[in-house]
């Protein structure tokens, strides 16, 4: 029970929420923080970390790049056990239709300020010995980026706290009303307004918003120091995450700071077990061996899943829900959440402040989808 | 049969009697099995391939637990990465 | 080896798979270069062969494909293991607690320790401080001392009392008390301490001292080995793969030994931790069970009724002291595989938690040595079981989907 009220209440403490709570704190606000289990304990948890520019299209890539900066002014903040690595990407490309890919990319990249070099076969190889030989080339993104999501997560809420945030975990949040937000413990507690960045739960929190499961698999090895450099993406990743409904596998795989190499990915929709899919399991080992050979020798020690928070345009909801003045959204991050975290908050709260955002709001607020949403 | 097998740790031979684990040989020879993530020096804890501690590289291959490896005649052990 | 055998005698087509090199497990791990080995275990090794069971060595399942099908690994051949009933004997290992100096090189299990002997560790002529506690380390002191080793003290953490009452429950079995008096004359002369644990353990690159707690004193002893485990804890990884239920902390069964997954079978220390006769009945029963010999099995029921006893009083007689759960000073590792020390892991509040935080529990040996000594410290209750439940080669868990398709199995274990 809370007689405090709050000037915001975020639901959700992943790596979302976790970033709102720090950017609505250091701007003064007195903020509470909910989350049902654990800091950067859901999807946060589970993912890759990384950090990537990516063109999907030019609103996901406008948001990717503005945050991917936002990380790295904060890396000097960063403390070690975040694990905050340069790494850069790799797009591989396995023939000449990808190879045009590159070069569009390239081109895409290069004109918006993003550093990129266009590989070709051998300086492919160079870079990444371990690849099989034959790929006609790639493109290498520096600035790309992982770090360890969790540490993360848990590192902007302390920042948040530091601000005088309050974070109550272990406790769900039942309904979002208007001026306060009802707990499972049967308490409340009371704010100004309220944000949802309950990742994969948002839509039991709103009605009427199109966020969708999307289940992924993981497999981390023992540590092998130098066999890999940078993060690899094969080139039809897009295809996998442009895709609306069917499984899908694509290579992708990153070098940890540990030495591990950790090995993605996989799409599903509909899949409600939390459970390794054997199928999806063998395909996307299948495709990492096809493009590194060298990783089939390697000891894996573990396999687990996530879930993928998913809007059906690809870009994540940041903004009021439709006709509501106090309560926002701040969900349906797909694969990019980490990345996204910083602009998403920066981006909300000036629109909530009524300053103008660095980068526009609107291809990413819900209003932007044809349905109508209903007021909770 | 021969009853002593020698194999080669870190570049010297060590001898053992047939039929040891490489962890035998390498406790024989007072050598560490592997470093620590924090850089301790470890030897083989739990003897029956459980704690991974007795990790080392064998014949290239790394990862290989000591403790559940037969001693082969001229194997290569090597307990740096 | 008891399932197996009994398994196959009754006209299944039987393998046994197991990770060790060798037959036997810990308790019978096969001595190097020993002209004999335990009469028992050979006549239960003469068996296993004599019945034409299969045996797949240095072999680690690690998934599961599909109901019916388990895929194992050695070294770089993948193993599909089909069956029509499974009878799981996964047994237990030590449980290590930490303290100063435990992760310095020769700080090693009891059992562990014992383990290396027996595959070609010399150690005539070494001091070893043997501590912990349970009968294990009575085994394992009379096994050293036979082998040349002198050990200066035992160090049991049970006080005398309970020590006490459990010789006296002994004394009312004659096998044991043959088995107590063998003991005896192998550690007769060694120093025997209750009440008593390791505080810190010295060495610069190695261990070169312990400094042990007995009755409140303490007192610091020049050693090349510390033989230190914590009684056992059984290997539940492959029961919840499998889905079977537990109860209390081991796997639950039935009068037969068939868990809650019909067709699958679970014996010995997973069940609970019984010791050797224990193992040993529970085996037969559970091979006479999955062979149909339902009579014969009924037949053992009271003598596992006994074993059982004893394995109850084990337990209360080697429980550990709160004493032990002060031992870790703040820098001391809990987390060997990741270096996660315990005053990281305080701040904690979960096992899940401290996992996504720290990394503990995330290191190859998958919560094994590190599990039980944050359930022990903190209450920590562990996540549950994901495959692989042993690290595998990236091209064997990429054939997770083996035994699938083609019916390439490698072995039948049960069925008729």
């Amino acid at each position: 029970m809370s007689k405090v009220a709050y000037d915001a209440v975020i639901v959700g403490c992943g790596i979302v929420g976790a970033a709102c709570a720090m950017e609505f704190a250091r701007r003064g606000m007195r903020v509470a923080a909910v989350d049902r289990e654990m800091v950067g304990g859901g999807a946060t948890a589970a993912g890759m970390g990384h950090i990537v520019a990516m063109d999907d299209s030019d609103a996901q890539f406008t948001l990717t790049r503005y945050s991917q900066q936002l990380w790295q002014q904060l890396r000097p903040e960063l403390p070690d056990d975040v694990e905050y690595e340069q790494c850069g990407t790799v797009w591989v490309a396995a023939d000449e239709e990808e190879m045009n890919e590159v070069r569009r990319k390239h081109d895409y990249y290069r004109s918006r300020g993003v550093p990129t070099e266009v590989l070709e076969s051998r300086r492919l190889k160079e870079l990444e010995p371990n690849l099989r030989d034959g790929f006609v080339g790639g493109l290498l993104v520096p600035e790309d980026g992982v770090l360890y999501p969790p540490c993360a997560a848990r590192f902007l809420i302390e920042r948040a706290q530091e601000c005088g945030a309050k974070i109550k975990t272990g406790v769900c949040v039942t309904k979002i009303e208007q001026g306060h937000v009802r707990l499972s413990d049967g308490g409340e507690i009371a704010g100004g307004i309220m944000v949802n960045a309950a990742g994969i739960t948002a839509p039991e929190l709103t009605a009427g918003i199109e966020v969708k499961k999307r289940k992924g698999h993981l497999v981390i090895t023992d540590r092998y120091p130098g066999f890999l450099r940078h993060q690899l993406v094969e080139l039809g990743y897009l295809k996998s995450a442009h895709s609306v409904s069917s499984d899908s596998v694509a290579f992708n795989v990153q070098p940890r700071r540990t030495g591990q190499i950790l090995i993605g990915s996989s799409r599903q929709y509909g899949a409600e077990s939390d459970a390794v899919d054997n199928v999806i399991l063998t395909r996307m080992l299948q495709r990492a061996q096809e493009y590194m050979p060298a990783i089939g020798a390697l000891s894996a020690i573990r396999v687990w899943t996530g879930f993928r928070a998913a809007t059906p345009d690809k870009l994540p909801l940041i903004g009021p829900v439709p006709g509501d003045r106090t309560r926002f959204l701040a969900a349906g991050h797909e694969g990019l959440g980490i990345t996204t975290s910083l602009g998403t908050a920066r981006i909300l709260a000036d629109h909530i402040h009524g300053r103008a955002p660095e980068i526009p709001i609107e291809p990413y607020l819900p209003s932007r989808a044809a349905k109508e949403f209903a007021h909770a | 049969m021969p009853s002593q097998v020698t194999v080669m740790v870190n570049g010297s031979p060590v001898a053992v009697p047939a039929g040891a684990t490489v962890a035998a040989a390498l406790g024989s020879a007072g050598q560490p099995s592997r470093t620590s993530v924090t850089g301790e020096p470890r030897g083989p804890l739990c003897g029956m391939g459980i704690c991974f501690e007795c990790r080392v590289t064998i014949n290239g291959t790394p990862h290989r637990r000591a403790c559940q490896t037969f001693c082969e005649a001229g194997i290569d052990v090597r307990t740096e990465e | 080896m008891a399932a197996a055998a009994r398994a196959a005698e009754c006209g299944a087509r039987v393998g046994i798979v197991d990770d060790n090199p060798t037959l036997g497990g810990q308790i019978w791990r096969g001595e190097s270069g020993e002209a004999q080995e335990k009469q028992e275990a050979a006549v239960w090794r003469k068996a296993v062969l004599a019945a034409g069971v299969s045996t797949f060595c240095g072999t680690r399942v690690f998934h599961q494909s599909r109901p019916g099908v388990l895929i194992a690994e050695h070294d770089d051949d993948l193993h599909v293991l089909g069956y029509r009933t499974l009878i799981l004997a996964t047994g237990a290992r030590e449980r290590f607690l930490p303290f100063p100096g435990w992760t310095l090189p020769n700080v090693m299990g009891a059992g562990g320790l014992q383990a290396m002997v027996k595959s070609g560790l010399p150690i005539r002529g070494k001091r070893v401080v043997v501590a912990g506690t349970g009968p294990l380390l009575l085994a394992v002191a009379a096994y050293l001392r036979q082998h040349g080793a002198e050990i200066p003290i035992l160090c049991e953490q049970a006080p005398l009392s309970s020590l006490f009452r459990f010789l006296v429950t002994l004394l009312r079995q004659p096998k044991k008390v043959g088995q107590a008096l063998l003991l005896k004359k192998s550690v007769g002369g060694v120093r025997f301490a209750t009440s008593s644990w390791p505080l810190t353990a010295q060495g610069k690159r190695m261990l070169e001292s312990v400094t042990i707690s007995r009755h409140g004193k303490s007192e610091t002893i020049a050693c090349d080995y510390l033989a230190c485990g914590f009684h056992l804890v059984p290997n539940l990884e492959l029961p919840l793969l499998l889905g079977c239920q537990i109860h209390g902390g081991y796997v639950q069964v039935d009068d037969l030994q068939q868990t809650t997954i019909t067709g699958i079978y679970c014996a010995g220390e997973p069940t609970s931790i019984g010791g050797v006769e224990s193992s040993l009945v529970e085996g037969q029963i559970a091979g006479l069970a999955a062979g149909g010999r339902r009579e014969e099995a009924q037949k053992l029921f009271p003598a596992r009724e006994k074993a059982r006893r004893f394995a109850v009083t084990l337990d209360r007689t080697f429980r550990l002291r709160h004493e032990l759960r002060n031992l870790a000073s703040p820098e001391t590792l809990v987390c060997r595989c990741e270096d996660v020390a315990y005053a990281r892991l305080q701040k904690q509040a979960s096992w899940r938690t401290a996992k996504l935080q720290t990394r503990c529990g995330m290191g190859p040996c998958q919560g094994r040595i590190c599990g039980p000594v944050t359930q022990f410290l903190f209450k920590w209750n562990p996540d549950s079981v994901r495959p692989p439940i042993f690290p595998a080669r990236v091209v064997h868990l990429a054939a997770a989907l083996a035994g699938q398709s083609d019916t390439q199995t490698a072995s039948t274990l049960g069925g008729s």
